[in-house]
């Protein structure tokens, strides 16, 4: 049980995963005082067991702002965090196996184009060779964006907790949040048997933050989703990009020592009530056949170890950020649907902005939770 | 998919032992063993070693093969060569045979996955000539001989009992040099009247000490500082005793503190786990039939706790009469009888557990000692991270990497656990241990990817 101390706060944050952690550190950097919940440890789930993919390629269009956003950050991000985080520039490229395949990814970069976005571009069958000399001959060409790049999860996250703490943040693990609820004007937390109290108060619980949206009376159908990945031994290095397909779930990459760590979609089974996850070993097969066909020579590659964390994956694929429906002082910024760690600086960013100053120009409307059914009755019981 | 009543994982005495008392009391029952022949470590080519060697190994070793011979005679459905890689919620386990994936589907699991040493970081571990006495002493079973310029370094009987089969061979140990110093005989002097009612192990143990004596071999208590030296390979082992500092030339060091759980597999299915100060290891927690805190998974054998051999046999059949006794049987008096010569031979556990608990030197190692040899980290490494405020093996693993190559943590395990517990003056139950995730060991990509299975579980989504 962490230590408790000053039980008042500007700002009350449930959730230690990157979201928690970067909107505590942007909040003390805005100047407020801020206590984070975590009823783990740090990272303990999708924060720090992801494929740390920091990808703006293949963005729902209504994310690509944020992307952009949170792109500008983690290009500084050891000098925000003095820490590296792992984090390496390089291509992200999505691979197409059919002609088809490849006409709908014009048709992408066409739209994308109109709407003013540059970042991504379709590579020809030759020029995405000399990105992936060992791509498999069937491969027809590719979209890519080519100053993305990836990081390492727990470590960017760990850095995000620590960094807060250095700004004076309080970062409270082993605590659940047993209840929220609205005292006056303020936010209570009932967490380890003590009541916390704060002006705002910020939902970044991940698969678990629809039962903290209820308790501040707002209603979100997310659900409990865990990605499966698998980490290879040491091959010798032959390919410097983070790949992707265009037909069927795949997310691949050949990390800087060597091992190969693939995902990408197949979902093993989660247990949120207790934490845990089981591995589908017969769904993470699809993903060993997938890196084989795309590269080759992974055949005769030995698999080390599979692992998968928990998300929460809401019904449109994107997640939830901005004010709460029908509670002034609360906020949400959770649901991210297995995509949002690239989206973790910039989304803390813009959350610390929303809160300090009470409005923010990032555009966040196409996330609110009110895209879902809200009964403003039920969130005026529970509350009363 | 039927599913058996019972299956084993590891054909050493525990699951041939369970094996052959399941099936003679008419379960239908399943063993797969990595190894080509039944016999595990213990008994290792138990049915094919020549007469000479199987004398020269001594006369333990022996009463294998009648165990082996019941095991053979049974009606339990043998599987040899098979790697286990994993087990799922249901029960269900996933191994490789020839290149190719199978299934088979239990109702009742016997994880007989023994023991195995504990990893003995140290400056120098790492280095070509370096092995553990147990390595050593599979080239002795299986090739009846070592070299001739071997010094045995550490604690426990196995050192004892290796110098012993080596005087045997015709290649005696240049030095044994063991971290235990005279007080520990204090200490565990107590236990000795325990210990007395087990007293064929105090026998066995002198004897050997008498033949270690006899061959001249000689034998330093108490040392610290160990230290292998060498460029290329192996060339010394450096030590101090008593301040007064030492350096004996050896091309081959075998060492060894003792052996710890195989807890692989029940950390893989979730099962509870203690910290036993006494073992200075994880122990899966256990109830009074091996039955872990996952309903209808047992451990026997030296994975339920280190006890030997013999003991290892009779928690074997145990397991065995309790499911029998699950599905219906009433074998309650032959279980009794079982657990009354279980506590028995068990009396001169702390008595040695006592005596040749493991050097703090490799539990808790200097800074500049590599711990985890497939990532190259140092316990120093380790120590900052903690610093740093990374709390638990986990988030070491995340952070450094330790554990992530390919021996799986085994050899990294304890010592993370322990350096953190260490550090953050805890005790180890508190810090706990690496989860651990399929496969249980390396899997080609390709063999996952011919996996054919109906799902077992309701989709999640």
């Amino acid at each position: 049980m962490a230590s408790l101390g000053n039980r008042t706060a500007d700002l009350l944050i449930i959730g230690g995963g990157i979201h928690g952690c970067s909107a505590a550190l942007h909040a003390a950097m805005r100047g407020l005082e801020v206590v984070v919940f975590e009823k783990d440890t740090v990272a303990r789930h999708a924060s720090g067991v992801n494929a740390g993919g920091v990808r703006k390629l293949g963005r729902h269009v209504a994310e690509i702002p944020l992307s952009l956003h949170s792109m500008s950050i983690w290009r500084r991000i050891a000098d925000l965090l003095d820490d590296d985080c792992g984090f390496q520039p390089s291509p992200q490229i999505k691979v197409a196996e059919t002609a088809g395949e490849l006409e709908t990814l014009r048709g992408r970069v066409a739209e994308l184009n109109g709407l003013g976005y540059t970042h991504e571009q379709i590579l020809d069958r030759q020029t995405m060779r000399t990105y992936l000399p060992a791509v498999a001959e069937h491969c027809v060409g590719a979209v890519a964006s080519l100053d993305d790049g990836f990081a390492q999860p727990y470590q960017t996250t760990f850095a995000f907790q620590r960094k807060a703490q250095q700004m004076g943040v309080r970062v409270l693990e082993h605590t659940p949040v047993e209840r929220v609820s609205r005292s006056g004007k303020d936010w209570t937390v009932h967490a380890a048997g003590q009541e916390f109290i704060g002006r705002f108060i910020l939902n970044c619980a991940g698969a678990w933050g629809g039962e903290i949206a209820r308790q501040i009376g707002d209603h979100a159908p997310i659900r409990a989703y865990a990605p499966m990945m698998i980490v290879t031994e040491r091959l010798r290095p032959f390919c410097t990009a983070v790949v992707g397909a265009a037909g069927r779930p795949l997310s691949f990459k050949q990390m800087p020592n060597g091992t190969v760590v693939i995902g990408g979609g197949r979902p093993g089974v989660p247990e949120p009530a207790n934490n845990r996850t089981h591995m589908q070993m017969s769904e993470l097969r699809h993903s060993a056949q997938t890196a084989m066909d795309i590269f080759p020579v992974m055949r005769g590659a030995q698999i080390i170890r599979s692992w998968a964390g928990i998300e929460g994956l809401m019904p449109d694929g994107i997640p939830v950020i901005g004010p709460a429906a029908h509670a002034p002082g609360a906020f949400h910024a959770f649901g991210f649907s297995a995509h949002g760690f690239q989206l973790g600086p910039g989304v803390g960013d813009i959350m610390a902005e929303l809160i300090a100053t009470g409005s923010t120009q990032a555009p966040i409307k196409p996330f609110s939770i009110e895209r879902f059914p809200q009964d403003p009755t039920r969130a005026q019981k529970e509350l009363s | 998919m039927n599913a058996c009543d019972l299956a084993i994982i590891g054909a050493g005495p525990a699951g041939m032992a369970a094996a052959t008392e399941a099936a003679n009391a008419g379960l239908s029952v399943i063993l797969l063993d990595e190894q080509p022949a039944p016999g595990g470590q213990i008994y290792r080519a138990i049915e094919t070693v020549p007469e000479e060697r199987r004398k020269l190994l001594g006369s333990d070793y022996g009463k294998g093969l009648s165990i082996a011979q019941a095991f053979r005679a049974s009606n339990a459905t043998y599987i040899p060569e098979a790697t286990v890689w994993n087990i799922n919620p249901d029960l269900s386990i996933d191994y490789s045979l020839n290149g190719g994936s199978s299934q088979v589907s239990t109702r009742h699991l016997l994880i007989a996955t023994g023991a195995v040493e504990r990893p003995t970081p140290m400056p120098g571990w790492t280095l070509p000539g370096v092995t553990t006495a147990g390595a050593l002493q599979i080239l002795l079973k299986a090739h009846g001989g070592v070299g001739d310029d071997v010094v045995l370094v550490g604690s426990g009987p196995l050192l004892y009992l290796l110098a012993q089969q080596m005087i045997e061979a015709g290649s005696p140990p240049k030095a044994i040099i063991e971290t235990i110093d005279r007080s520990r005989y204090l200490k565990a002097a107590r236990y000795l009247p325990r210990a007395l009612s087990a007293l064929s192990y105090l026998r066995k143990g002198m004897a050997m000490m008498r033949q270690i004596r006899r061959a001249g071999v000689p034998r330093y208590t108490g040392a610290r500082d160990i230290r292998i030296e060498g460029t290329q390979r192996a060339e010394a082992v450096r030590f101090s005793v008593h301040g007064k500092s030492h350096r004996i030339e050896a091309t081959s060091v075998a060492l060894h503190q003792g052996v710890v759980p195989n807890q692989q597999a029940t950390r893989l299915l979730g099962c509870d786990h203690v910290w036993s100060e006494s073992q200075r290891c994880f122990i899966p927690k256990l109830d009074a039939f091996f039955e872990s805190s996952v309903e209808n998974v047992f451990v026997a054998g030296d994975g339920a706790g280190i006890a030997g051999a013999y003991s290892a046999e009779i928690r074997g059949r145990i397991v065995a009469l309790r499911v029998a006794q699950k599905l219906g049987d009433d074998k309650g008096t032959q279980i009794r009888a079982l657990q009354k010569r279980l506590s028995r031979d068990e009396a001169i556990r702390p008595f040695l557990e006592t005596l040749y608990a493991p050097s703090d030197e490799v539990m808790v190692p200097h800074d500049d000692v590599l711990v985890c040899r497939c990532e190259e980290v140092t316990a120093g490494a380790i120590r900052e991270a903690v610093d740093l405020g990374a709390p638990g093996p986990n988030q070491i693993k995340s952070f450094l990497r330790s554990g992530m190559g390919p021996c799986q943590g085994r050899m990294c395990g304890l010592a993370v656990s322990s350096i953190i517990a260490e550090r953050r003056k805890e005790d180890p139950q508190s810090i706990g241990y690496y989860r651990l995730r399929p496969p249980l060991k390396p899997l080609l990509l390709s063999e996952l990817a011919q996996l054919e299975r109906e799902p077992t579980r309701d989709e999640p989504l």
